[in-house]
This record gives structure tokens, C-alpha cells and sequence, in this order.
């Protein structure tokens, strides 16, 4: 068996100790989906609460306690890290041709600085959990008596450390790494996204990590800075934590707008439409993410001229998003579409980032969030956007590049069927609570009027059949690890980098530094019957002018 | 460029990280040039997320300064000009001593390097000795953070006030004076209580003294305090002018210079960690990269300390 990066070497301190960008990535991955399950489970039982008024299993402050760690950890643990940290780190050094990011060490050391955050959670919980919701809004956080506060706010101030260290070893790799022949517009539109992530997690993070850090010394010392009855302002804690946390919710949704333009492309077999708007819009949105924080402080006793402005600018973010959302229709007419299961969750992602992104126009609207704020209608929102699109992407990332990670092809039938069952449970889960939150439903309510069960009722159905999808793809996933079929290099007929390599890739990524091609042009791609799989046969693609060993 | 990776990539076969010819090359980049460049650019990039990270608290400072123009030009006296000043000097001139070290390194002469390098730390030392002294005599005066701003620190002090021989007590904020009403009961217990331990029971103690901060010396003297607030000894507690929620000044400045404290000391470890490389002759004008770094890392350091020593100090 030819030499790949999972059995270069072997034991357990050869995966804890390594430099190896692939392996972290895969180690990432494995701790991210252990996050996602147990946020998952928080979900399901929130969900399960709320079946019926009152109490159904769990008592209001635990239910407190639920939605705050679903929140949490799916927020830090789960969605921020999972495109960049988990398929970035395994994916961009190969698409870029380079060997590994810049600073392997700083890569590791960036992991175990996730997981030491991932401990602190679970500290907290055994101090006593916390109930502040995920946004630890002061003075309530400050004050509430539940114990795990400042574990849980330190675990996240060293996730954000974490965040920031995998942000600056992206850009630097990016900047620094490209073989020759990779120019800025020859980069796949995936490294694009990544690079504008990676310039929020660098800018935006420190301002998380300082106000959290405030946060605990108020907490501990009292000093007042939050406190109104100290002469402090408690609304300048939430304007600390949207300046980073509205640009995190970029830092979810870029990476995986950066999937989709590449599942898009490479399974309709068809040149990517517009790759320099996708390209800025990523940027765009990159630097929108920084001006429209204001927008979460509507009803927070800003000024009306803030509110207007913030107003404007969060509309401002739509151009951007719709230019990609529009690029990706126009690449998938005429071309010759293949629905594998990773096709099928991008297709998702456009129908669902477009409620997502049109329902946020609604929250932008200053007289309609009045009515709206801190409804159900906020909670389907965000998770049309941060689950129904960023985890829906990566999903379809890790589907479109597991053969790559694990050289093994999954069964795209049950893929398929479990998408479809993700795909109804998410919209039976969440559409529901639209119509909730507009009739006037409270968001993190333990309790609520009889009116609404139906909805409610509804929205757990919901929440049941797309975790029976998760689960199916958690098994047909693993499954494939033992019995599925190996992988050829090129499974999907890709042309970005990653694709030229074996699956799994070997060690060092490329034996020779590989010719670097136009990766949107398909026509190159042919399929070849003895490997299973496509090759790019160099004579057709006039940016390579002479035929090189395939690696 | 094939050729390169071909013949790397057999020798990273054998020795993994450090295959090439110059054992400073890590496996993944192509020249020394490259390497450089990139830790440099990484280095920019995490002194951009360290000024961002300051950020916040200089935002927190101006929005904190705007809503309480007065506090700040009150507690800035009690600050000590003179140290604040001969520090600012101390870093600098570590700052220079710290350019020279890279300097030295550039044209190959590391003993000179590493004489730099221990004169940036002495820098260093004295910045924190004198801070360490600062912050001894703040404390000891009370001027600290939060609720304790207006509350007595030790026990002897308590005993002091509470025992009626200073008359100021009797007009202390509301808890305080609730908390000493009786000095015969154990202080040992009252005093913690009125400590950081339940802010919110602290908070609501902390009221009085804002609703009528003014009239504390005043009704318990009868005449205002001679003597200038920021004069050595002087108890904040004891003076009619005092803003209120002058806590709050101490609370940033605390945040602010002792942030920056942990960045010295973070400073302090990387150079001498510089220092035994030095020594053990690791640096050459052909790899000094270290170096290089560690002396950005220093200068943003004392970049900080020279927006703090104004913001804090010289407040007029």
C-alpha cells in the first residue's frame, strides 16, 4: 500500500505530538463532531422541554442551563472552529500546493489550546454550570449564582486564543507559501473564504478575548466598568461582544461560503461563474462583518441615529451575499450536475442561506425588530444561517473530502437519504418557529402559552428527524471507514490541487511541486474507467503547456 | 523549483523537521528568505491582535473618561508623575537596547548581542521594581478597584476607623458604617463580608456614598480637608471633593498598567530565553530570526506603556 499520512507513522503519541497539518485537521474534526454530538443531545432535550407548557422533563433553571450550553458549545466548540480549524487546516496547505501551513508548531499548539478550552467547559459544568446564555450578557452574568461562570468564560477566552493562532497561520501561509505558478486569482474560491475568515479571526477575536477577560475581572473584583450602579454601562458589554461576536457569525458563514462555490463548481463539472465577485465579496464581507454590530442593540437603548446607521450598513451585507448566491445559480445552469450526497447538502445551503439571509432583513428593519427581537423568529434566523448554512456547508465539505481524509468512498445512498432526512427535519424544526416567533413567541422561555404547542409540538418532530439523519450519517460515515471501497485521487473530477494527490494524501502532500492549473476549468477532467475516478489530462488545458507526472 | 522539493524531500525521509543544510529551515519552506519573511509577517499579524486586544480597554478608557471627565482629572493626582516618568524613560531606553541586540545580530556579533539583551531585561526588571513600588503605596492608601476603593483593607485599619478614632468613619458609606456600627463585634467576619464577596449586596452598599460623596469630611469635620488629596498619606476616604465612582479610574488603571505588567513579564521570559540561545551561540546575521521577533514583541510592549503613561499620569 502506497505510503499515506495516516500510517507514516504510527501510535498514539505520533498523532499527539504532530506537526502534521492533516492530521490536526483530522484531530480537529473528531473533537469538533464529539462537540457536535454532545450539543446536539443538549438540543434534542431543550426541544424534548418544550413539547408541552410547564415542565415535560427538565425544571426552568435547568432548561436555563440546557440552552446555554447548546449555545456555548456549538457556537465555540462546534461551528467557529469547524470549517477553518477541522477541513481548513486539512485542505488549504494542499490546495495551495504547500507542504504545511506556516507554523506547524503554532498549529498544534492551537488545537490543544481548543481542547484545553473544551476542559474548562466541562469544568464549569462540574463548578456548577452556567445560565448566562451563550452571549454572557452583564450584569446578569456578573451576578447569577451558578458557579461555572469564569471556568466557561476562561475556557472561552483560550478557544478564542486558539481561533486566533489557526486565523494568523492561515493568512501567513496563504500570503507566504504559494508555489509558483499559484497566483491570488489562480487560488480556489474555498482559500479565498478562508483568507477573509482568517483576517475576522485575527482582528475581531482579541476584542472577545479582552472583553471576556473584563468580564471575569468584574466578576471576581468587582471593578464596576459594567455596573450601572458603579457608574459603569452594562450596554457597553454587548457592544464589546458584538464587536466580535456579529464578525463571528462571519467567521461561520465565510468558510462555508467558500465550500459551497467549490461543491458547486467541481459537481456541475462547470468554470465557477464569477470568481473575482465571489472572490471580493468575500473580502466585502469580511470588512461589512466589522460596521454592522450596533444591529444586535435595536432595542438596547441606543440612539436612533446609531440604529439608522447600523441599520443601513446591515443591509449593505446583503449585496455581497446575494452576488455569491447568485454566482453559484448561474454556475449550476447548463451544467452537467451530479447529485452526490455533497451536491446535495450545497444545494441545501442555497435554499437555506437564502431564507436565512432574507430573514435577516426583517431583524435589520428597525420598526419590524421591535416586534421581532428576542423572538423565535431571532432563534430561526440564526440557525437557518450558522446551522441550516455553516453546518450544513460543513457537511458537505466533509462529505466532498472524506474520500481525500480517509480514502475510503461512502455509500451515496444512504448519503443521500440522510441528507434528505437533515433537510426536512431542519426545515420542519425551524420554518416552524418563524410563525412562532412572529405570533410573539419569547426566545430561551422555559414556558409558554397553550397557543403555541402546536408549533412547538411541530418544531420537536422536527428536531427528532433530523437527528435520526445525523445519526444515519454518523454510521454510514464510520461504516465506510472499514468496508467502503478505496478512494481514487479523484473521486468527483476536481481540479484544485488537493484532487492530484492520493487519497489519503502522503505525508508531504506532493512528491514534486505540483503544476498549478486554472481549478475551475473542468473541460481538462476526464474520466477514467481503470482508476474509478477522473484525471486531468494535461493536453487539454492550455494553462499547462507541457505534460507533468501526475502526483 | 521540482528539483528542490524532489532532493528535500529525501532528506526530510531521514530527519523530519530539520532535513535541509541549515538546520534553521524548517521542512515546508522553500529559503531561509521565505521562512523569515513569514515569521515576521506572523509576527505583525499577532502584534495587530495584541493592539486590538489593548484596544479594548483604551475604548473602554475613552467611553469610561467621556461619561466621567471629572474622576479622571481628580484620581490622576494621586498617581506618582515622577515614577510614571523615570519608568517611561527605563523602557525606552530598554527599547534602544533591544533595537541594538538586533542590530548586533545583523552584523554578526552576538556578544555584543547578548550584553543587549541582558541590559533590555535589567530595563525590564527596574520597570517592574519601580511598578511593584507604585502599586505597594497605591494600596496601602486604598486606591484600589471596585467597592473595596471605599472601604478600609486591613483589619488594623478597620480597627482604626472603626474604632471611632477617625471621625471620618461615622460618615463612611452606608455599609461601612453599618459594618463598624459596633466595633466590639468580631471584625474578623464583617470585613471580608464587606469585600468583593457578593457584588450585589456590595453594589447596593456603594450607593450612598455616590448619592453624596461630598459631604462626607464635611459633616464629620465641619470644615473641608487643608490638605491636597494626592499629598503622601492622604486618605481618598477623607476628602469632601471626591468624585463619585472614582473607583472606577483605579479599576482601569489597574486593568490597564497590570495587563501591561504581564506582558513585561511575558517580555522578560522571551528574552531570556533569547539570551541562553546567545549564549549558546545560536545567532548569527545568518539566523536571528528569534530575535527579531522577540524585539518586535518588546517595542509593542513599550509602545502600550507609552499611551498608558499619559492617559494615566498627566491628566490635567
Amino acid at each position: 500500500m502506497v505510503d499515506n499520512y495516516l500510517t507514516y507513522t504510527r501510535g498514539i503519541k505520533s498523532w499527539i505530538f504532530t506537526l502534521d497539518h492533516k492530521r490536526i485537521g483530522v484531530m480537529y474534526m473528531v473533537s469538533v463532531l464529539v462537540s457536535f454530538l454532545v450539543g446536539g443531545t443538549f438540543a434534542i432535550l431543550l426541544r424534548t422541554e418544550l413539547l408541552t407548557p410547564g415542565k415535560t422533563i427538565v425544571g426552568a433553571d435547568m432548561y436555563n442551563q440546557f440552552f446555554t450550553l447548546h449555545g456555548a458549545i456549538m457556537v465555540f466548540l462546534v461551528i467557529i472552529p469547524s470549517i477553518p480549524a477541522a477541513l481548513g487546516n486539512f485542505v488549504l496547505p494542499i490546495m495551495l500546493g504547500a507542504k504545511d501551513v506556516a507554523f506547524p508548531r503554532l498549529n498544534l499548539f492551537s488545537y490543544w489550546l481548543w481542547i484545553a478550552g473544551a476542559i474548562c467547559a466541562v469544568v464549569s459544568l462540574l463548578m456548577g454550570g452556567f445560565d448566562t446564555g451563550w452571549t454572557f450578557y452583564t450584569p446578569y452574568s456578573t451576578t447569577t449564582e451558578t458557579g461555572g461562570v469564569i471556568a466557561v468564560v476562561t475556557g472561552v477566552f483560550i478557544l478564542g486564543f486558539s481561533s486566533i493562532f489557526t486565523g494568523m497561520n492561515f493568512i501567513v501561509t496563504i500570503h507566504k507559501l504559494r508555489p509558483p505558478g499559484m497566483t491570488w486569482f489562480r487560488m480556489p474560491l474555498f482559500l479565498w473564504s478562508i483568507y477573509a475568515t482568517a483576517m475576522i479571526q485575527v482582528l475581531a477575536t482579541p476584542v472577545l478575548a479582552i472583553t471576556l477577560l473584563l468580564l471575569i475581572i468584574e466578576r471576581t473584583l468587582n471593578i464596576g466598568v459594567f455596573n450601572p450602579s458603579m457608574g459603569g454601562d452594562p450596554v457597553l458589554f454587548q457592544h464589546f461582544f458584538w464587536f466580535y461576536s456579529h464578525p463571528a457569525v462571519y467567521i461561520m458563514i465565510l468558510p462555508a461560503m467558500g465550500i459551497i462555490s467549490d461543491v458547486i463548481a467541481v459537481h456541475s463539472h462547470r468554470h465557477i461563474f464569477g470568481y473575482t465577485f465571489i472572490a471580493f465579496s468575500s473580502i466585502a464581507i469580511a470588512v461589512f462583518s466589522f460596521l454592522v454590530w450596533g444591529h444586535h442593540m435595536f432595542t438596547s437603548g441606543q440612539s436612533p441615529l446609531m440604529n439608522t446607521i447600523f441599520s443601513l450598513i446591515t443591509f449593505s451585507v446583503s449585496i455581497p451575499s446575494a452576488i455569491k448566491v447568485f454566482n453559484w445559480l448561474a454556475t449550476l445552469y447548463k451544467g452537467s450536475i451530479s447529485l452526490n450526497t455533497a451536491m446535495l447538502y450545497g444545494l441545501s445551503f442555497i435554499f437555506l442561506f437564502t431564507i436565512g439571509g432574507l430573514t435577516g432583513l426583517h431583524l435589520g428593519t428597525l420598526n419590524t425588530d421591535i416586534h421581532l427581537h428576542d423572538t423565535y423568529f431571532v432563534v430561526a434566523h440564526f440557525h437557518y444561517v450558522m446551522m441550516g448554512s455553516a453546518l450544513i456547508a460543513m457537511i458537505a465539505g466533509l462529505h466532498h473530502w472524506w474520500p481525500k481524509m480517509t480514502g475510503r468512498m461512502y455509500s451515496e445512498f444512504w448519503g443521500r437519504i440522510g441528507c434528505l432526512l437533515v433537510f426536512i427535519g431542519f426545515n420542519v424544526t425551524f420554518f416552524t418557529q418563524f410563525m412562532l416567533g412572529s405570533q410573539g413567541m419569547p426566545r430561551r422561555y422555559y414556558d409558554y402559552l397553550p397557543e403555541y404547542q402546536v408549533y412547538h409540538v411541530i418544531s420537536t418532530i422536527g428536531s427528532y428527524v433530523m437527528a435520526l439523519g445525523f445519526v444515519l450519517t454518523a454510521v454510514y460515515l464510520l461504516a465506510s471507514i472499514m468496508f467502503g471501497r478505496r478512494a481514487p485521487a479523484n473521486p468527483w473530477g476536481g481540479r484544485s490541487l488537493e484532487w492530484q494527490c492520493t487519497s489519503p494524501p502522503p505525508h508531504d502532500n506532493f512528491k514534486t511541486t505540483p503544476r498549478v492549473g486554472n481549478c475551475y476549468d473542468f473541460s481538462a477532467v476526464v474520466w477514467d474507467e481503470k482508476q474509478q475516478g477522473y484525471v486531468v489530462d494535461r493536453s487539454l488545458d492550455p494553462t499547462l503547456n507541457e505534460p507533468a507526472d501526475k502526483a | 523549483m521540482t528539483e528542490i522539493h524532489a532532493s528535500n524531500h529525501a532528506h526530510d525521509e531521514e530527519h523530519g523537521d530539520h532535513g535541509h543544510h541549515d538546520p534553521h529551515l524548517a521542512h515546508h519552506f522553500e529559503t531561509p528568505a521565505q521562512q523569515f519573511d513569514s515569521g515576521k509577517l506572523g509576527m505583525w499579524l499577532f502584534l495587530a491582535t495584541e493592539v486590538l486586544f489593548f484596544g479594548g480597554l483604551f475604548v473602554l478608557y475613552c467611553i469610561l473618561r467621556y461619561n466621567h471627565p471629572e474622576i479622571f482629572s481628580y484620581a490622576s493626582n494621586y498617581l506618582d508623575t515622577v515614577m510614571g516618568g523615570v519608568n517611561t524613560c527605563v523602557l525606552i531606553l530598554s527599547s534602544l537596547t533591544m533595537a541594538l541586540a538586533v542590530r548586533f545580530a545583523q552584523i554578526n556579533k552576538p556578544k555584543w548581542m547578548v550584553i543587549c539583551l541582558v541590559l533590555t531585561l535589567l530595563g525590564a526588571v527596574g520597570f517592574l521594581v519601580i511598578k511593584y513600588f507604585e502599586y505597594t503605596h497605591k494600596i496601602h492608601d486604598h486606591l484600589v478597584w471596585g467597592s473595596t476603593f471605599y472601604v478600609p483593607t486591613s483589619v488594623e485599619e478597620a480597627e482604626k476607623l472603626g474604632g471611632g478614632e477617625n471621625p471620618v468613619v461615622t460618615t463612611e458609606p452606608a455599609a461601612v458604617a453599618a459594618d463598624f456600627v459596633d466595633p466590639s463585634d468580631s471584625e474578623q467576619e464583617l470585613i471580608p463580608d464587606s469585600l468583593m464577596q457578593k457584588p450585589a449586596t456590595s453594589v447596593s452598599q456603594i450607593k450612598p456614598a455616590q448619592m453624596a460623596p461630598g459631604g462626607i469630611a464635611s459633616m464629620a469635620e465641619g470644615e473641608p480637608v487643608v490638605e491636597p488629596p494626592y499629598s503622601s498619606g492622604a486618605n481618598h476616604l477623607e476628602d469632601a471633593d471626591m468624585p463619585p465612582n472614582t473607583h472606577l479610574f483605579f479599576g482601569i488603571y489597574y486593568c490597564m498598567t497590570g495587563l501591561h505588567g504581564v506582558h513585561v513579564l511575558i517580555g522578560m521570559a522571551l528574552i531570556v530565553w533569547l539570551i541562553v540561545r546567545g549564549l549558546r551561540g545560536h545567532f548569527s546575521h545568518k539566523y536571528y530570526t528569534p530575535v527579531d521577533l522577540g524585539g518586535l514583541y518588546w517595542h509593542i510592549v513599550d509602545l502600550i506603556w507609552i499611551f498608558l503613561f499619559p492617559m494615566f499620569y498627566l491628566i490635567h
